[in-house]
């Protein structure tokens, strides 16, 4: 089994906004546009550098979805920010009317995802964007795993003609993923080849994900890691490619088990290979306040539960 | 184009969107009546549109153009009526709004790639938000072209409405002109019943934003003589807010005046009784 080792914890968003930094160099039609959350979004080193091509909104969320939809008629390439609650359930017929059903090439990008921003507690902790975003006809839904993943992902997006939603979130975690890797959306990672369980997990539980297989080495099971960031549109093949070799899955996420990841999964499963599926994900209820370590322990999102999700899966198996 | 023929292919427009509602017996005629002189007057006179050999083309990112946005896409059968009679697209598909496989699509989208619109609307108090970002990209592109915007007055009862309001005035987007039809009336009522406005003019004046007003906005001349003052008054760093004053229905007698005639199609009796007050002018589609 791969090892992976890392010397320094970063947060997802400063990956975010790295990427912008880079972006702000590169290309002269990209945009970005906050709702009075500059330094949570990390966008100072794009601001600074690109002063003229940053759009403060205010706390107007509703209307920045629509400027940022009538900047891509010109050619701008809009990048929208703010809290995930805000830029997805806040302004859900915003995105849908003004971006998605009309195909513009907006970038909504959602810092402080899931439970571990941790103290503000439920109000800002969304767990159902990612359902309501991949339900929208042409929406890409993608969430990376670490720092440089996210700087890549945001880097690529740029050049994706089409609305995308990239969430990230607020906690530092290790960085384990290549500094110069090249991003392809709707293409998994193999994180870990194995045999016994496929774990395929999004976002911050990639690393809980890594963690679990060291805990199931141990103990003789030879789990296969996979990173699905781009949840929409799914790698498929690779899925069903796994599942044919380990027979079994479980799916770890930050979000609501319902519309989530694992439900995306379970439908390719259902209509391909049916073979046992486990959830890793928070069972249908609100977050709260505590630090992203207690909740992700609390809420059943940690190693220590992909261990067990694993051996309840393989356990099902016939 | 003179006045005169102007309001011939106003006549027209008004019998296009009479036969466009009663053929698939829904939509919206009261709003698109009272609108009708304000979108001939943008389109066959005002806006500049890009062309070649004297006809209209459409592409979406409309550099070194005019753009207008409709944000009450309700009253999508005058835009449809007067995009095709400008020469957007074949007037024979206005035979097609809200049927089955058409690109006349109840409220108006850029699903079905209908040349002219550049963004969907129905769901309301979106379209300034839209207009803003468009005036915004042309600011950043160095382009001289102007963005029109019209909204209801009962949209104005939208929060997004009064985000948008505050935002423009803010980042002086003065290459715009915003339009509210000021009819009166919305889906449940007068809008004084309904929700009260108060005075409109007096709230964007309070945001920052330049309001003049067109009282007369059914009477050709007024529409020109307005759209050409507010065009003078761009560029100062201030948005320009148009109240427009129209009747809703209006060309139509018994059409007119009403909050009934929101969103209903007439009977064939009726569509006979509103074309007789309506020349056919440029010939029906």
């Amino acid at each position: 089994m791969k090892k992976y080792t890392f010397t320094e914890k970063k947060d997802t968003r400063s990956g975010f906004g790295a990427g912008m930094h880079v972006l702000g160099q590169q290309n002269p039609n990209v945009v970005a546009l906050c709702a009075d959350l500059v330094g949570s979004l990390k966008l100072e080193p794009f601001i600074k550098e690109n002063p003229e091509r940053f759009i403060q909104c205010g706390i107007s969320e509703a209307n920045m979805i629509g400027v940022s939809a009538g900047l891509t008629i010109g050619g701008k390439i809009p990048f929208a920010t703010t809290f995930a609650n805000f830029a997805t359930g806040r302004v859900y017929d915003q995105i849908r009317q003004s971006v998605a059903y009309s195909n513009k090439n907006v970038k909504i990008c959602a810092s402080h995802a899931g439970l571990t921003l941790g103290e503000d507690g439920a109000t800002h902790q969304i767990l159902e964007d990612i359902g309501m975003m991949k339900m929208l006809p042409g929406m890409t839904v993608i969430n990376p795993c670490d720092y440089n993943q996210t700087k890549a992902a945001t880097i690529a997006i740029a050049d994706h003609d089409g609305p995308v939603y990239l969430r990230f979130g607020r906690p530092v975690i290790p960085v384990f993923t290549d500094a110069d890797q090249k991003f392809e959306i709707g293409k998994a990672w193999m994180v870990n080849e194995g045999t016994d369980v496929s774990i395929i997990a999004t976002g911050h539980m990639v690393w809980e994900a890594i963690q679990a297989g060291e805990i199931l080495e141990a103990e003789g099971i030879n789990a296969e890691i996979i990173n699905i960031h781009t949840i929409k549109p799914l790698d498929e093949e690779a899925i069903l490619k796994s599942v044919e070799k380990t027979g079994c899955v479980v799916t770890a996420e930050e979000h609501n088990r319902i519309g989530g990841l694992g439900d995306s999964v379970a439908q390719v499963l259902v209509k391909n290979k049916l073979v046992p599926q486990e959830y890793v994900a928070v069972n249908d209820s609100f977050g709260e306040s505590g630090t992203p370590a207690q909740l992700l322990q609390k809420y059943g999102l940690d190693a220590k539960h992909i261990v067990e999700a694993a051996k309840r899966a393989i356990a099902r198996k016939q | 184009m003179e006045i005169e023929q102007l309001e011939k292919v106003a006549s027209q427009v008004r019998r296009d969107i009479v036969r466009m509602v009663h053929g698939c017996q829904s939509g919206h005629p009261g709003g698109s009546l009272g609108c009708t002189e304000l979108l001939v007057a943008l389109y066959f006179e005002r806006m500049k549109l890009k062309e070649n050999d004297g006809k209209v083309v459409f592409d979406m990112d409309g550099k070194d153009e005019d753009l207008f946005f409709l944000s009450n896409g309700h009253i999508s059968p005058v835009w449809y009526s007067v995009l095709a009679r400008r020469g957007y697209f074949p007037v024979s598909e206005l035979a097609t709004f809200r049927k089955l496989d058409s690109r006349l699509q109840g409220h108006p989208t850029t699903h079905e790639h209908l040349e002219g619109i550049r963004i969907a609307s129905g769901s309301l108090g979106q379209g300034l938000s839209v207009a803003l970002g468009a005036a915004t990209a042309k600011k950043l592109n160095n382009d001289k072209g102007i963005v029109y915007v019209l909204m209801g007055d009962g949209e104005q009862q939208e929060g997004q409405v009064w985000e948008a309001a505050t935002f423009a005035p803010h980042h002086q987007v003065d290459n715009l002109i915003a339009f509210i039809d000021l009819n009166g009336q919305q889906i449940d009522g007068p809008t004084v019943k309904v929700m009260n406005n108060r005075d409109l003019g007096a709230k964007y004046e309070a945001f920052g934003w330049e309001v003049i007003s067109i009282e007369e906005g059914n009477d050709m001349a007024a529409v020109t003589k307005g759209l050409y003052e507010a065009k003078g008054r761009l560029g100062h760093g201030r948005p320009i807010m148009v109240l427009l004053h129209t009747g809703m229905g209006y060309g139509v007698d018994f059409m007119m005046g009403s909050h009934k005639w929101h969103g209903v199609a007439p009977n064939d009796e009726q569509l006979a009784a509103a074309l007789a007050q309506l020349d056919e002018t440029l010939g029906d589609y």
